[in-house]
């Protein structure tokens, strides 16, 4: 009788639990502890927080009696770009002991590195190197590539030119992307962003070839933030100049290098063939990206009876940089 | 401290009884290091090296290690290659490796080496939990594992004629094909989730298949091949080895040719009191306990472990006694050399598998009707073949395709941007089922890659190099390899229907002239605002079909540049053009 008893109480006891916990689950209001209550379907919808990058970007202080733009041209790659950087205040003025750096080369083919469609690896190379010396503790290369992005990496060279300089490779994954609002931006307000090496980044740096481009006519280190993008990219080409200027606001980098020691100047941004590659023997390095593209239409791309293509004025209206590069205080040197 | 006394205290009395030696005066550890645990061992490290050379069949992992050599020494491979081409392609002579060893042991390979035999034989260990007596049922001999017979003489007659099915059920092909589409990329979704849980967890994350993927792999028709293998695996819940017992076409091949091996395991008749406990743990299900069925035995050696009588051993070319019997075995007064005759079945060997010879004739007539039947399908003909068989560069002519892709999935498994995909019924019919045809609204054609080319076993695509890829150098005269040829459709593309700014397509096309061309236009939108539309064409002598504008055109559902399978350089009944080089 007791066994009986104390089994029939048993398990009207697990019904009840059973019946009040699920209607606390389905019944309480949100607020309330262990409550699963989603009256009009808004909890249930993935939350996304989305990112925004420093107010000034990863700018340094303006330093106006230092020259805009350094120049160095030669052949002795590590040279040239100590030269440039030299010339625009030296690498102390950009990096600081204990900085974390990303390095934005543009790996956006798979392409071997004489056919002008990557940044070259010596450059990278000299460039970590540099950084590394000013004390960086993290030195981080990051780009999003249109094709295989392991292919790409391996086959320009960049890969093993990280590692060798002592830098960390970060290859884009699915998860690595969060949404990056980009105040007053025309296209990419939201946008997803390669966000994984900005985490806990100090200093920005992009390094970009001289290419020849099918739409927007040249790609140089502005269009270098495209690779920093996720998402529906190929939508952007149906406002390439808007979107290059958007990506000029997004990322005020600590300096950007134009890496002229290849010139692509036709088949781009692709290439493929060394036909359509010429040498350029110089680098520039600059804290205005629209002042060292547009050296770069004139004096690399050779293009400078056309007018300059839509996203220089465009980005120039925003007040991110001066087009006029002759106008700017430019350092010119002549290295080996 | 009083629960953990009489512990401590037994442990050296423990000790002694571990390393005591055996009754027979051998040391202790020939209890523990049993041939069995040596077959273990032995089982462990080929299936971990086969997941090894899986892993590293990736581009930053590929040194000079031979990706493919499982596939390569698998001896049905390079025989029905050799049945259905006439030539024994690359590294297939490899199958020696297994053919020898067979020959001269018996089915060595399937108990161990073979990872898919080794996964069956662990899943049946850990899950298949019965009874003593319900186990010495299981493992006896069953009428139903002739079945595997006739899987391979249908296939064997069907690669005379030209149509390789082998790979369907070939053990490692079947496992390749299920790590490559199913496996792996689970294990990555799993890896890549939990190293983001665990941040920073960067060991985790190297463990990865297919590392510097920016989105999970995707394949078509990966929900059934996984259905296949948890079915096939699952069996073993039921009939222990089902698959190796029952299906594999490898295992017939090797049961059928260790009617030469030399060593068998050999039962001592006046040892033998019939008590069948060697059928506790037989793999094959080769009746140890009676004839042992050369044909079946694993060489697992399990029976020989379980035998309380030590009456079976493995023995070279033991001689058959059934004759030297003198006396008689049913009254129980037969003797050989003098020795009582315990045992109550004398008969110890069946060389060959046991199959009615009208059952081969059905099964040869059945594989020379399948041929008929599939190549008529239309998939793969001249003629009415599909726009979207578009085969990997390198690859021969759909017929000598055929006669070659082994459906192992190898190529797919390298691909670096996921756009080699296992065909399905619609691309290339139930003759090219889970053949590698691209999709290029998946990935595309990288076009310094050859690595698909490399890993290939049997030549179905063939090795090339860059040269040979792009047409140069020494191949300017033949000209790069055509996949297919792009197309645009005008009514879906942005410029030209819709007012709109694009070229995607001419931005990434990676030949050099570009094979997009644009006619440029200034025009004025119906809001009234004024666009530069540069609506594109394509020039179809420079196209080699990469797809890589059809991967990245913005209209993605049905992308308004789109490859099909015409123009492609690998058959002339494919071409497209009167002008470029044909094939001799």
């Amino acid at each position: 009788m007791d066994e009986d008893r104390r089994r029939f109480l048993k398990q009207v006891g697990a019904a009840a639990g059973l019946a009040a916990g699920a209607g606390w689950a389905a019944l309480a209001p949100p607020s309330w502890p262990l409550s699963l209550r989603d009256p009009d379907g808004e909890r249930g919808k993935p939350h996304s927080s989305a990112l925004r990058l420093p107010k000034n970007g990863f700018a340094v202080d303006a330093a106006p009696h230092l020259p805009q733009l350094g120049v160095s041209r030669g052949d002795n790659v590590d040279a040239m770009v100590r030269s440039a950087v030299a010339a625009i205040g030296g690498i102390t003025r950009f990096i600081r002991r204990g900085d974390v750096v990303v390095i934005k080369p543009n790996v956006a083919f798979e392409r071997a590195a004489p056919l002008g469609a990557t940044t070259n690896p010596e450059v990278l190379i000299a460039l970590v190197k540099l950084v590394r010396e000013a004390g960086a503790a993290d030195v981080r290369v990051a780009d999003n590539p249109i094709e295989s992005p392991e292919s790409c990496f391996v086959r320009s060279g960049i890969r093993q030119a990280a590692i060798d300089a002592g830098a960390v490779v970060y290859l884009p994954r699915e998860s690595d992307f969060r949404t990056l609002e980009v105040p007053g931006a025309t296209h990419i307000a939201r946008w997803p962003f390669f966000w994984r090496p900005f985490l806990g980044a100090t200093k920005v740096i992009g390094v970009a070839p001289v290419k020849d481009h099918n739409l927007c006519r040249a790609s140089m280190t502005t269009k270098n933030w495209y690779g920093l993008l996720g998402g529906r990219r190929n939508q952007f080409h149906q406002d390439i100049h808007g979107i290059i200027s958007d990506l000029a606001l997004m990322l005020r980098p600590t300096f950007v290098v134009l890496d002229g020691t290849r010139v692509l100047f036709r088949s781009g941004p692709t290439g493929g063939s060394l036909a359509d590659v010429k040498p350029g023997r110089t680098l520039v390095a600059s804290t205005d990206s629209l002042a060292a593209d547009a050296f770069g239409w004139e004096q690399l791309l050779e293009r400078g009876d056309e007018p300059l293509p839509a996203y220089f004025a465009k980005a120039k209206e925003r007040g991110l940089g001066t087009p006029e590069w002759k106008t700017l205080n430019v350092k010119e040197e002549q290295v080996g | 401290m009083s629960l953990l006394l009489p512990t401590l205290q037994s442990l050296p009395k423990k000790t002694a009884a571990v390393v005591a030696p055996n009754r027979d005066g051998t040391p202790w550890y020939a209890r523990r290091l049993r041939i069995t645990t040596i077959r273990i061992l032995t089982q462990g490290f080929f299936f971990a090296l086969f997941l090894f050379l899986l892993w590293v069949t990736w581009l930053s992992r590929l040194g000079g290690y031979p990706a493919s050599l499982f596939l390569e020494m698998d001896p049905l491979v390079g025989f029905a290659t050799a049945l259905s081409t006439h030539t024994v392609y690359r590294w297939l002579w490899r199958g020696i490796f297994i053919l020898v060893p067979t020959l001269l042991l018996g089915r060595v390979f399937c108990n161990w080496v073979c990872p898919y035999g080794t996964l069956h034989q662990f899943v049946g260990w850990l899950f298949n939990i019965a009874t003593n007596h319900d186990r010495l049922k299981r493992n006896r001999y069953r009428p139903l594992f002739q079945v595997k017979y006739f899987v391979l003489v249908v296939f064997l007659v069907m690669a005379l004629f030209g149509s390789l099915q082998i790979g369907l059920l070939d053990p490692i092909c079947l496992l390749v094909r299920t790590v490559t589409v199913a496996v792996a990329p689970a294990v990555d979704l799993g890896l890549i989730d939990l190293s983001q849980r665990l941040d920073p967890a960067p060991f985790l994350s190297s463990l990865v298949f297919k590392p510097g993927t920016k989105d999970p792999r995707v394949f078509a028709g990966a929900w059934f091949v996984g259905l296949v293998i948890v079915g096939l695996v699952g069996a073993n819940l039921f009939i222990p080895r089902f698959f190796c017992r029952v299906l594999c076409p490898l295992g017939a091949f090797l049961g059928w040719l260790s009617r030469f091996a030399l060593y068998r395991i050999d039962r001592d008749l006046t040892k033998c009191t019939d008590c069948n406990l060697c059928l506790h743990g037989c793999e094959g299900a080769a009746d140890p306990q009676a004839a042992l069925r050369k044909s079946e035995c694993f060489v697992c050696f399990n029976c020989i472990d379980d035998c309380p009588e030590d009456a079976l051993s493995f023995k070279l070319s033991p001689p058959s006694l059934a004759n030297q019997i003198l006396g008689s075995v049913k009254a129980g007064t037969a003797t050989l050399f003098g020795r009582p005759v315990i045992s109550k079945v004398y008969r110890t060997e069946l060389k060959t598998p046991d199959v009615p010879r009208r059952r081969f004739i059905f099964a040869g007539v059945a594989g020379a009707l399948a041929y008929p039947f599939l190549r008529l399908s239309k998939a793969v003909n001249k003629r009415g073949f599909s726009d979207k068989a578009i085969r990997p560069p390198g690859s021969v002519a759909e017929p000598e395709f055929l006669e070659r892709c082994i459906k192992c999935d190898q190529c797919i498994n390298v691909c670096p941007t996921n756009v080699l995909q296992p065909s399905t019924l619609k691309q290339a019919g139930l003759e090219g089922l889970w053949t590698p045809v691209m999709d290029f609204s998946v990935g595309f054609c990288q076009l310094n890659c050859t690595l698909c080319s490399e890993v290939c076993p049997t030549g179905a695509i063939q090795k090339i190099d860059l040269d040979r890829k792009l047409g140069l150098n020494g191949y300017k005269n033949v000209g790069p390899i055509r996949l297919g040829t792009a197309f645009f459709n005008q009514g879906r593309c942005l410029p030209w229907a819709m007012q709109t700014p694009c070229v995607v397509c001419e931005e990434v096309c990676p030949v050099t002239p570009k094979a997009i061309g644009t006619y440029d236009e200034e025009f004025t939108r119906w809001d009234g605002k004024k666009v530069t539309l540069n609506k594109p064409y394509m020039r179809p002598e420079l196209c080699i079909g990469c797809g890589i504008c059809q991967r990245e055109c913005p209209v993605v559902d049905d992308a308004a540049v789109y490859v099909t399978a015409v123009g492609e350089t690998r058959s002339n009944d494919r071409t497209l053009l009167l002008t470029g080089p044909k094939l001799s």
